[in-house]
């Protein structure tokens, strides 16, 4: 087929979605009295109903069904895929480092990103900094590892170094090691990446939340004598604590799905695999169903708290205002 | 709706533009949906005469589902250009990166192609044991019977049935080395293995490295460093004893396979030898394997061993490289290392697996193995076939012709690359992630062989 008739094609289908559209909407406001208002309630929810099936639900029970089932997904094995997760000594590291980096990431982020707004929140023209820190956000996780990667590279010490770390360290006399083989500190390395995207998230969220402190509460406290840090700590932080339990559980949910970066810089090797990846690696390069969906349903049952906690912050935000 | 519908006018189109109108409707599935006149005088043309032997079927279509994208695939739809023009048969090719995943669920589905180009022996026993693929025609086993070396057709073979005919092939017995650099220092190329020690010590002492390493593939890492364990065990073992190491009845951790990884341990984790151009031996485990043959241009590194379609890697090194056998890179056979096994090769390739038995499919099947067939694909240019009846020179460069002479050795002990036979647990699990460990944490011989053995699936 070629282009032209490509493009018919796909307008002529367009039309008749928005056709159909229209007869239904034609069809519900015909409805009258009694049968009214489940028909409207049909119609609207119904569409987006279906797809949540389709595309979440469906799969959702899917993949509990194969975490049960062998590599093939034809043989009912029990609990034993569950039990290989964490009953084998390898997969402890894995563990550990979905937990450092469940713990260290959001906190970091947050934290940075707190002190940032409190310093630009008093600038002249705060916004062009803050794009800048915020400009990471734009990036992909991909893209920001690749980036990083050039940082992180290392070369012979006989040679110049090209990595942008290796060749400040070199330059202190120090002779830089291969980054990312330099465990457990590789870790902390692929989780630089996280925090360097996250924190301009942090600091924008944050900011809003300072200036949306009322200034009477402010200046009712520093006539009480609060100053400085007593400031922040008695007034500031309980401002602004349901945005701080967003914006930090936010990045949590953020980093619980984290694998294109241990993906790009280490694909799990040297001691830093995580959950996410250690699913992709199973289900999609070993081909084992049943190990890869038994780890979906771990990262699936560890996010939900956190999803929990989020929408429950959100609204209780959202009902103060 | 993308099914492309091309019908052949065969007898009036010439040759040429019949390989042109090929070539025009790659890929997208366009054509000429034109009515056309009955196929019927097609083997009248003189040009047809090779032809005769496959029969004549106007008007039928065989599709081939493939993992081989442009622009390969206008150099097969013009090799066999003229057998359809012949035949009257009608070949739809259609490629797909997602091939792998795609083409057991179009089985499934009851939608599966005449034909597809299976580039791996392990995906093919997995689909045989699932039932789909036809055992292959006599015609096909004849013509793979007198022109492969035999252990091709065991590669095709799924108790004792043969189905898949070899295609395309890859040599990974190769080192590449700088001709230029091995002129000047006085080298010579090495033919036997303690021959390629003795030049390495002499690089050491004449302060170049000789050996660079890359095992780094992103999602693959670890694979080169695999390939290496299977020369070692193809030299130091033989054909047997590889083919029980791919069972797993010879363990990673019996004294034969250590011996690989202890061989291995000597030679790319020897800090006098490697990692030349890069630092330590650890840096095999992060350097990328594109990158690893860089620092022989500049005389930093003597040797890597690499397959032979390594030789894409090196104009992005440097633009105008010449590789030939006075060039600025070659490459030459890793040699071997005991006398009784002889010319052990590692490689790869696809196999033609039908999912059809019509008459018209298993005649463009016997076009696939025959001579004929190799010998227009080769012409095309960069591809090697492992068929001993294309002639050498047809061959147009000079690493694709060293591969073939190496590939159609009838004597040679070749083998399929083990790690893609292995279940994939292992050969695309375990055994790239413990020879990266073996690399990058020094891991011990025992540690890391007996890990693998742990992961072998039950």
């Amino acid at each position: 087929m070629d282009y032209a008739s490509k493009l018919s094609l796909m307008v002529s289908v367009v039309a008749v979605f928005f056709g159909v559209l229209l007869l239904i909407f034609f069809l519900a406001a015909k409805a009258k009295g009694k049968a009214q208002t489940p028909l409207a309630r049909l119609i609207f929810l119904g569409p987006a109903a279906l797809l949540v099936t389709i595309g979440l639900v469906i799969p959702a029970i899917q993949t509990t069904y194969f975490s049960f089932y062998n590599s093939d997904g034809n043989k009912f094995v029990g609990a034993k895929n569950y039990s290989w997760i964490f009953t084998t000594p390898d997969n402890w590291v894995f563990l550990r480092n979905t937990a450092l980096w469940i713990v260290i990431t959001p906190i970091l982020s947050t934290i940075l990103g707190l002190t940032l707004a409190l310093l630009m929140d008093r600038m002249k023209r705060e916004s062009l900094p803050k794009s800048l820190i915020f400009m990471p956000m734009a990036i992909s996780f991909v893209g920001a590892s690749i980036i990083w990667g050039l940082v992180y590279e290392y070369r012979d010490p006989a040679e110049t170094q090209v990595g942008l770390l290796s060749a400040v360290v070199s330059a202190f006399g120090i002779e830089p090691p291969n980054w990312l083989l330099w465990q457990p500190w590789n870790n902390f390395l692929l989780m630089v990446i996280m925090i360097w995207i996250q924190t301009g998230f942090a600091m924008v969220v944050l900011s809003a939340a300072i200036k949306a402190i009322p200034t009477d509460v402010t200046e009712a406290a520093m006539l009480d004598g609060a100053t400085g840090w007593n400031l922040f700590r008695k007034v500031t932080v309980p401002m602004i604590r349901g945005t701080l339990v967003v914006v930090l559980t936010t990045i949590a949910i953020g980093v619980l799905k984290v694998f294109d970066i241990v993906r790009t810089m280490t694909n799990g090797n040297f001691g830093t695999q995580v959950l996410a990846n250690e699913m992709y690696a199973q289900a999609f390069v070993q081909f084992d169903k049943g190990r890869g969906s038994a780890l979906a349903v771990v990262l699936f049952v560890a996010v939900i708290p956190l999803i929990v906690y989020n929408v429950v912050q959100l609204r209780k935000e959202q009902s103060i205002r | 709706m993308s099914v492309p519908v091309r019908r052949r006018s065969a007898a009036i189109v010439g040759g040429v533009a019949a390989a042109l109108l090929l070539a025009a409707c790659g890929g997208s599935g366009s054509g000429d949906n034109t009515t056309s006149a009955a196929p019927s005088s097609t083997n009248t043309d003189p040009a047809c005469a090779d032809y005769a032997s496959y029969g004549s079927y106007p008007g039928t279509k065989v599709t081939i589902f493939t993992s081989i994208l442009p622009p390969e695939q206008q150099k097969f739809e013009s090799s066999w250009a003229q057998f359809e023009k012949c035949t009257g048969i009608d070949v739809v090719y259609e490629g797909s990166d997602q091939f792998e995943a795609q083409l057991p669920t179009r089985i499934q589905g009851g939608n599966a192609p005449d034909i597809a180009f299976i580039p791996q022996p392990g995906l093919l026993q997995k689909l045989v044991q699932q039932g789909g693929p036809k055992a292959a025609p006599q015609t096909v086993a004849a013509n793979v019977d007198q022109f492969w070396n035999p252990a091709w057709k065991a590669y095709g073979t799924v108790n004792d049935t043969f189905y898949a005919a070899p295609l395309g092939s890859n040599m990974k017995s190769f080192v590449w080395y700088s001709p230029k650099v091995f002129a000047e220092k006085g080298y010579e190329v090495p033919t036997t293995w303690d021959a390629m020690f003795q030049l390495s010590d002499k690089m050491a002492a004449d302060g170049i490295k000789p050996w660079c390493g890359g095992i780094e593939s992103g999602g693959a890492t670890g694979w080169p460093a695999t390939d290496w364990i299977e020369q070692l065990v193809l030299r130091q073992q033989g054909g047997d004893v590889y083919d029980q190491w791919i069972s797993h009845e010879v363990l990673f951790a019996s004294p034969q396979i250590q011996e690989a990884f202890t061989t291995l341990e000597g030679w790319m984790r020897n800090p006098k030898y490697a990692n030349a151009g890069f630092g330590d031996t650890k840096t095999i485990a992060t350097t990328a394997f594109q990158d690893a043959g860089k620092p022989i241009l500049s005389a930093k590194c003597g040797m890597l061993q690499q397959a032979s379609f390594y030789a894409a890697q090196w104009p992005s090194f440097k633009k105008d490289v010449t590789i030939a056998e006075d060039g600025d890179i070659f490459a030459f056979y890793l040699p071997q290392i005991k006398a009784d096994i002889p010319t052990p090769i590692v490689g790869g390739g696809e196999f033609v697996t039908a999912f059809a038995d019509r008459p018209e499919v298993q005649a463009f099947q016997a076009y696939l193995s025959s001579d004929t067939f190799a010998t227009l694909k080769v012409a095309a240019g960069g591809w090697v076939s492992a068929n001993s009846g294309v002639p050498l020179e047809t061959y147009t460069d000079p690493i694709s012709q060293l591969s073939a002479k190496y590939l159609t050795d009838a004597n040679a002990t070749f083998r399929f690359d083990a790690s893609d036979l292995m279940p994939a647990q292992v050969g695309a699990g375990s055994f790239w992630k413990e020879m990266t460990a073996f690399f990058a944490e020094n891991k011990s011989v025992q540690a890391t062989t007996e890990a693998i053995d742990a992961s072998w699936p039950s």
